[in-house]
């Protein structure tokens, strides 16, 4: 590269690096005050976007019309976002962790489905901006005049963000709050407007970062999810609750992307090295180094023990007997089902079984390992496409079932011995950034994986392939992996695994390795959710990239959740439910996504413990009633 | 003035206090005596709401507050300086007695920074300097300044003199009686025998959960069975 294209290109990722680290500041704001994750942030930003587009299509194109659209864009998502925290947020604050992350996902499927209904699928391309339409000449190249005020944008919301911070009551009440807010609580700070406000103040930034967009990048329906992965990475490699980090990672991932396209395509010793490929994952990579060198971030500082804790888990108690009967008659009825059914309730259900496992092994991790898991889906992934890879190679399809759980498990090993090293949210964001790679790697590698078309043809050996017979592998399958995750929790590893999950000190205290524990249970989740991704992919006769995509790994959490992380089956009943909702309302209804958001949403504000919790909750309630009561 | 009747506490299925009872007049010191996990915290913690009672009845100045939320009953004038301190360490002192600052209230001390660095000098001293960066008495006066801000009319002190060196607990023994001049009530806890006698006017023992012992400091001072029996270690 010439001095010249370096510049260009630097000046490139300081342009992109201002609406990333509004957006990224936001969150991060949000996170630090309120200490909820909020999955929604990337939906902000692209409210702000379309937004922007109707106004400056209402307005007109003109000065006046077009940074006065820019402006009010992202006050109406700050309104938005003011309203979100003061109707949703407020009744869940004391919910667990995983329960509001899950609220806030059910927002970025009805604000995703609104935007459908308001705009349309199509892309939308804004005008440029007046007055900055045109480009300047830098060291002999066009540069546009738009990127020079993002560059400018960037550190001049960072100045005002720090002086609001710093120099007004608000903002001394605001990092105060961030530190311990039960003692700002306590010397009369009323924590309600001061969320509210901090809500709405990050919804402000996500709203601008993507009204600012709009000359550069056009609105459309997948920005949601890019976002927010973009901003949970500079988040987290900048260190949670700080915006000074936050624009430092900024900057940095955003000149590394930059760098990336430019150098482009490198021959080396022969072999082409693609830079522009690279930046889909670079910042995910960039992610995994931070975090194993400095696992609080760049400028972050250890997480501490939130302050007012819930209360404590209960132990996981042996299963009673009915439990157990109505187990096996469950697994009784499922096997019967063939007799009397045939054709697409019993695709339906293989559906659902093989949900089921996957859900119980994300479970596995998430319940008594402790460790959230935004990534799962690699996992299920790798097992399809191990599968389905080694079907295409020649070998048999029962060589196949063995090697795309291996395959799975082996990811896992590489994976979880990083993932184990971290805890909390930032163990969440590794696993994420894991599976983004494993998914870009997938989604790239066109010769072997078939890149975004995905394989096909890959169906299952002839004396399987009647539905019903398929249908007895994928129940054997199934519920044996369910079974023997369920046994190995009540095995001295399960038990092991929670004590450390529950005092890792103590744990540590009576020769526990906490970790090689946790990184075991890492693998065998991995397994099992790798056996469920080859029962499916031959099944389905086809793999697709999707499998393994963000939105899966989502899916497994909401599974897991609506069941209830407290109880041991709650993760099969949240896998039926889920899948038989998507499948049902999917096919009746153009905006089943809203209409599932909204679900969630209701069954979250009604049972903020997961449904098998709450019918647990309810049962003890009326045998403690029950005894209770005078013979 | 703050009166409490019949209090049950409970973190989860343990149950902590039991019908604990006892109050505090304006202008009075009272000290809560007790070994360590007497309960002392937690009636503390009960009366500014930051855990809710199961039962029983706090007044404060003839209003029932066991229903409020934390910054409700500060903003009645009640004060609470906690046992751990829990200054904001990313704050300077200024900025933490920031925090703490609530508007005038009529029949209560007003209190500003300049008034507050008179009673503490040091912390005039390093008004920029972060609440990381102090040592722990100094910490120790800056948790009571910044809850003076508030303007409180009765202050809720755990444990002040725990982990301080002599020099300083005699200075926290200053200041106590430099705040009952100011004709605030204070309400402490406290394991220390020696540095209540200090400054409380009258005394409260607790032990697992239950007030087993009520008088003037003078009586208890003079009941060598009573301080054999509950605070002896
Ligand atoms: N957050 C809590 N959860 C459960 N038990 C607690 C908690 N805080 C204190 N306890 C228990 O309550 C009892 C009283 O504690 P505390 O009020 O802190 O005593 P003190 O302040 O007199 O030392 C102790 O047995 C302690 O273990
Ligand atoms: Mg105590």
């Amino acid at each position: 590269m010439t001095a010249a294209a370096i510049l260009i290109q630097f000046l490139n990722g300081l342009a992109s690096a201002s609406s990333l680290f509004l957006v990224a500041a936001g969150l991060s704001l949000i996170f630090g005050v309120t200490r909820i994750v909020n999955f929604a942030h990337g939906s902000l930003y692209m409210l702000g976007t379309y937004i922007a587009y109707s106004l400056i299509e209402h307005f007109g194109r003109g000065p006046l019309g077009f940074w006065g659209a820019v402006l009010l864009a992202g006050l109406i998502v700050a309104a938005f976002g003011a309203l979100v925290e003061i109707f949703l947020l407020r009744r869940i604050y004391a919910a667990p962790e995983l329960l509001q992350l899950l609220a806030t996902f059910a927002l970025v499927l009805i604000v995703k489905d609104f935007a459908l209904w308001v705009w349309g699928p199509e892309d939308l391309l804004g005008p440029r901006a007046p007055g900055l339409g045109g480009a300047v000449e830098i060291a002999g190249r066009q540069f546009p005049e738009y990127d020079l005020f993002l560059i400018v944008l960037g550190p001049l919301v960072l100045a005002i963000l720090w002086a609001i911070l710093t120099r007004t009551r608000w903002g001394t009440l605001v990092r105060a709050a961030t530190e311990d807010r039960e003692m700002a609580g306590a010397l009369g700070v009323n924590q309600k407007w001061l969320f509210t406000g901090v809500f709405a103040l990050g919804s402000l930034l996500a709203g601008l970062g993507g009204s600012v967009q709009i000359p550069r990048e056009p609105a459309n329906l997948f920005m949601d999810l890019s976002v927010i992965s973009d901003a949970f990475v500079v988040v987290v490699v900048g260190g949670l609750g700080s915006i000074g980090g936050a624009f430092l990672a900024a900057l940095l991932i955003a000149e590394i992307k930059a760098f990336c396209i430019g150098i482009g395509d490198v021959t080396w010793f022969g072999h082409v090295l693609s830079f522009s490929k690279l930046t889909l994952v670079v910042e995910f990579i960039v992610m995994a180094v931070v975090l194993v060198i400095r696992p609080w971030g760049l400028l972050g500082r250890q997480q501490s023990v939130p302050r007012s804790s819930g209360a404590a888990e209960a132990p996981l108690a042996l299963p009673s007997r009915t439990a157990v009967q109505a187990l096996v008659a469950l697994l009784a009825a499922l096997a019967l089902v063939p007799v009397f059914f045939s054709g697409y309730a019993l695709v339906l259900l293989i559906d659902i079984m093989v949900f089921a496992l996957f859900s119980v092994s994300l479970y596995f991790i998430m319940g008594p390992g402790g460790m959230h898991s935004f990534g799962h889906a690699a996992y299920f992934g790798l097992g399809a496409y191990g599968a389905g890879l080694i079907v295409k190679s020649g070998a048999a399809m029962e060589v196949g079932l063995l090697a795309g759980p291996l395959l799975a498990g082996i990811g896992a090993l590489v994976f979880g011995w990083f993932c184990v090293r971290l805890s909390g949210v930032y163990l969440a964001m590794l696993t994420l950034a894991f599976a983004q790679i494993a998914w870009s790697v997938v989604f790239q590698w066109d010769a072997v994986t078939g890149g975004s078309n995905g394989l096909i043809g890959i169906w299952p050996a002839p004396w399987l392939a009647s539905k019903t017979a398929y249908y007895y592998l994928a129940l054997a399958g199934c519920a044996t992996g369910i079974f023997v995750l369920w046994r190995i929790l009540y095995a001295p590893f399960g038990y092991a695994l929670r004590a450390g999950r529950d005092s890792p000190l103590r744990a540590d205290a009576i020769g526990i390795d906490v970790r090689s524990r946790q990184w075991g249970a890492f693998v065998i989740a991995g397994l099992a959710a790798g056996l469920a991704g080859s029962l499916s992919a031959f099944s389905k006769g086809s793999i697709s990239p999707e499998s393994m995509a963000v939105p899966r790994s989502v899916d497994g959490l909401v599974m897991v959740l609506l069941g209830g992380i407290q109880n041991l089956t709650g993760p099969v009943w949240g896998a039926a439910l889920f899948t038989w909702l998507q499948d049902a309302v999917a096919r009746e209804i153009d905006y089943w996504r809203a209409v599932l958001g909204a679900v969630i949403l209701a069954l979250v504000l009604a049972f903020p413990q997961g449904i098998a919790g709450y019918i647990g909750q309810f049962i003890e309630s009326r045998r403690v009633k029950s005894a209770g009561a005078p013979a | 003035m703050l009166e409490v009747s019949a209090l049950n506490t409970a973190y989860g299925r343990a149950h902590i206090l039991f019908d604990v009872a006892l109050d505090a007049r304006p202008g009075e010191v009272v000290v809560l005596l007790g070994r360590n996990g007497a309960g002392k915290s937690t009636t503390l913690k009960s009366l500014i709401g930051l855990v809710r009672p199961l039962s029983g009845e706090i007044r404060f100045n003839g209003r029932r507050i066991d229903r409020l939320q934390p910054y409700q009953v500060a903003r009645l004038g009640l004060g609470y300086v906690p046992e751990e301190r829990r200054i904001f360490a990313d704050l300077s002192v200024m900025e933490n007695l920031e925090v703490g600052r609530q508007p005038r209230r009529d029949g209560a001390a007003f209190w500003t920074p300049e008034r507050l660095f008179e009673l503490f000098p040091n912390l005039g001293r390093m008004k920029e300097r972060g609440g990381g960066r102090m040592s722990g008495g100094e910490q120790q006066m800056l948790t009571i300044a910044r809850t003076l801000m508030g303007n409180p009319s009765t202050v809720l002190l755990d444990e002040p003199s725990e982990g301080l060196s002599p020099l300083i607990v005699e200075q926290m023994a200053a200041t106590i009686r430099d705040l009952k001049r100011e004709g605030l009530c204070v309400l402490l806890s406290e394991q220390n025998l020696h540095f209540s006698e200090l400054v409380a006017d009258r005394a409260y023992i607790i032990e697992t959960g239950q007030i087993r012992y009520s008088g003037t400091m003078a009586e208890l001072s003079a009941d060598e069975a009573v301080r054999e029996q509950y605070l002896s270690v």
